[in-house]
């Protein structure tokens, strides 16, 4: 990033908006193969390709879900021996102590509840939301992105940022117009 | 599409031309014209009458149900109807009947999103709403019809003042994890799929303190791809999670009576046959709160005659389900040549409650019947119709099993006949009120059609001309 002049106020990022998921997606390619690392697309409901074409790596998520499943799992078994086994052996129907098939129901239960509370929480912090302010949200333009408005948005940390080489960049690959978000 | 074709195309997308894909939104609607439709109705300044109506009878109604809890609490479970041999009646027939409620939630937003069943974009957020009051109105029976319900956390494995823990191999401890775990679980998958939508409510507010609540509640979502990369795979995670659970829920509340020894409860077809009566009796109640609600917000766009079509066929299968597990109980009850277990299903058709046995047989096997014939499933009035008698005849499916079975016991000489007290009908009328004002509160306060899942589904409108 080039020095700015102290009398300008302090640019966060270009904003470029698109016409449509197809140009979108086009241009992502055309940032990623330019070697833009902080950038970002802000789109109104998922778009198929786009994670390919910004060269996203896939989201470790799964792992974490698994080892907390696995965790109610051995959790919930351990719990329910310790507790009706060794703690405070109950006589019922004179079944084992530890009657194992009485046991997995719970056990199933503490499966699911860890492993989809982790799941909800775990996409959460991965993307640092709760997040009140963002720079973005100064933008007025920006507040259609959750209705039908396509972005596209780099940082001014990025190493390759250059206010006016980024621009013409993101023109070229046909916004339909940039702009810059103050921050 | 050219604004000169909408006219011509047909508003019924019911067709079943294989060669033809019908669309899942209306022709006409584009990105903004969806988030126009579903935020205007939480943005306008004034619902419909017919809201105010609703809201009115339906708080009334929560307020009976609060009067009735605090004299039951106040005074003890003797207000009720039940004793030996009854000890349970209206309070567990009406929690099976809304646990089963909710399931058609789910599996409107997990089983058919793992299917990839696009059109259940356009019904699955309302639906996930069913879900969690109906199970909130769930967790209301057990919960008062402990008698001392300050003792109630002796349920849940804390150390407690008499060192003691509980009985892991009962099945009534086994239904306070699964509807607990549904519960919270349901919560989690409805308000992340809230996120984007409460983004752009919060994004088109006007006040300031719209701008606030909803700013909170929307977590601070930007549309970021990288968040929705995984947001989509935490989503799935979710759905895949929930499947199993959904089906664990009502088996596990089948446990409840399979798992004793008394005729007419002791039968291993009780799982499945209570998740299809579960499926269809939510199924049911989707549609008994859809057809309204796109009339009177004007959501007939998105939730076109081919969702209530679609639903309307799931509940002709799901009825036939229940119909054949009626006819399979009454052959098992013959072939495995025990008298008890015979005599217990022939005084369900006709001994004394053969009335609410055939109220159930009438609702739940013969009005479904209708919907073999497509002029039926799109007829809105006719839909309305039979998923009020589904819901009917769910109730009186609980209220059969369990008080047939209770007042003919072994003994004839502790046989005894039930009867709801005014306080049990109260509280059961005003579980609905409950029910609905929730309802209500949420379609006025929450958008109501999940629109970034309905975009997804929608052509990406044309590309520019290029150059």
């Amino acid at each position: 990033m080039k020095p700015v002049p102290a009398d300008q106020p302090k640019v966060w990022g270009l904003l470029a908006e698109f016409a449509n998921p197809a140009d979108l997606k086009e241009a992502a390619e055309a940032i990623r193969n330019a070697g833009y690392t902080r950038w970002d697309a802000h789109t109104p409901f998922p778009v198929h390709g786009l994670d390919h074409a910004m060269g996203i790596k896939p989201t470790r998520l799964p792992y974490v879900v698994l080892a907390a499943a696995l965790t109610g799992a051995v959790g919930g078994l351990l719990m329910q021996w310790w507790m009706n086994a060794i703690d405070y052996p109950i006589i019922i129907s004179g079944k084992p102590f530890n009657s194992l098939p009485a046991d997995i129901p719970v056990t199933f239960e503490l499966t699911v509840l860890l492993a989809s509370l982790t799941a909800f929480v775990g996409m959460l912090i991965a993307n640092a939301l709760p997040r009140f302010h963002h720079p973005l949200f100064a933008s007025a333009p920006f507040r259609r992105v959750t209705t039908d408005a396509f972005f596209l948005a780099i940082e001014a940390e990025d190493p390759r940022f250059d206010l006016a080489e980024t621009k013409t960049l993101l023109l070229g690959a046909r916004a339909t117009r940039v702009f810059p978000v103050e921050g | 599409m050219g604004v000169a074709t909408i006219g011509r195309v047909s508003r019924d997308n019911t067709s079943t031309d294989p060669k033809v894909r019908a669309p899942l939104v209306l022709p006409g609607n584009d990105y903004a014209s969806i988030t126009d439709k579903v935020c205007s109705i939480v943005e306008t300044p004034r619902p419909p009458k017919a809201w105010y109506v609703a809201f009115c009878i339906a708080a009334s109604l929560t307020g009976v149900l609060g009067a009735v809890v605090v004299y039951l609490i106040t005074t003890g479970v003797g207000v009720w109807g039940l004793n030996k041999p009854i000890s349970w009646g209206f309070d567990i027939t009406n929690f099976v009947f809304w646990v089963g409620i909710g399931h058609a939630g789910t599996l409107i937003s997990a089983i058919l999103y793992l299917f990839r069943q696009k059109w259940r974009t356009g019904i699955n957020r309302f639906a996930e709403a069913m879900t969690i009051f109906a199970v909130i109105c769930a967790l209301l029976f057990p919960g008062i019809h402990v008698g001392r319900i300050w003792l109630e956390y002796w349920i849940a494995p804390l150390p407690n003042q008499m060192s003691m823990w509980p009985n892991f191999r009962s099945p009534l401890l086994w239904d306070f994890f699964a509807v607990g775990t549904y519960f919270t679980v349901s919560l989690c998958f409805w308000y992340m799929g809230l996120i984007p939508d409460l983004a752009t409510v919060r994004d088109r507010a006007q006040g300031k303190v719209r701008q606030i609540a909803y700013g909170i509640l929307a977590l601070g979502w930007t549309g970021s791809n990288r968040h929705w990369h995984r947001y989509e795979r935490a989503y799935l995670l979710l759905a895949a999670l929930a499947t199993p659970l959904v089906l664990s829920v009502h088996s596990i509340v089948s446990f409840d009576f399979a798992t004793s020894m008394l005729p007419g409860w002791h039968a291993t077809i009780f799982p499945p046959y209570f998740v299809a009566g579960a499926i269809f009796g939510g199924f049911a109640m989707v549609l008994l709160l859809a057809v309204p609600c796109r009339q009177w917000f004007g959501l007939k766009d998105v939730i076109t005659p081919r969702h209530l079509e679609n639903m309307c066929k799931i509940v002709l299968a799901t009825g036939m389900m229940v119909g054949y597990a009626y006819a399979i109980e009454f052959f098992i009850a013959w072939y495995s040549g025990n008298p008890t277990e015979g005599f217990v299903f022939i005084n369900r058709a006709f001994g004394p409650y053969a009335w609410a046995y055939w109220t159930m047989v009438f609702c739940n096997v013969a009005t479904p019947q209708v919907f073999w014939s497509r002029r039926a499933r799109s007829n809105p009035w006719i839909i309305f119709g039979v998923a009020l008698c589904v819901n009917v005849g769910m109730w009186f499916e609980r209220f059969v099993i369990i008080v047939t079975t209770l007042s003919r016991d072994f003994l004839p000489s502790s046989w005894n006949s039930y009867t709801p007290t005014w306080v049990e009908i109260a509280t059961l009328a005003g579980s609905f009120g409950l029910f609905f004002t929730l309802f209500l509160l949420f379609l006025r306060f929450l958008p109501m059609v999940a629109m970034a899942e309905v975009k997804a589904i929608m052509p990406a409108p044309h590309d520019p001309v290029r150059r």
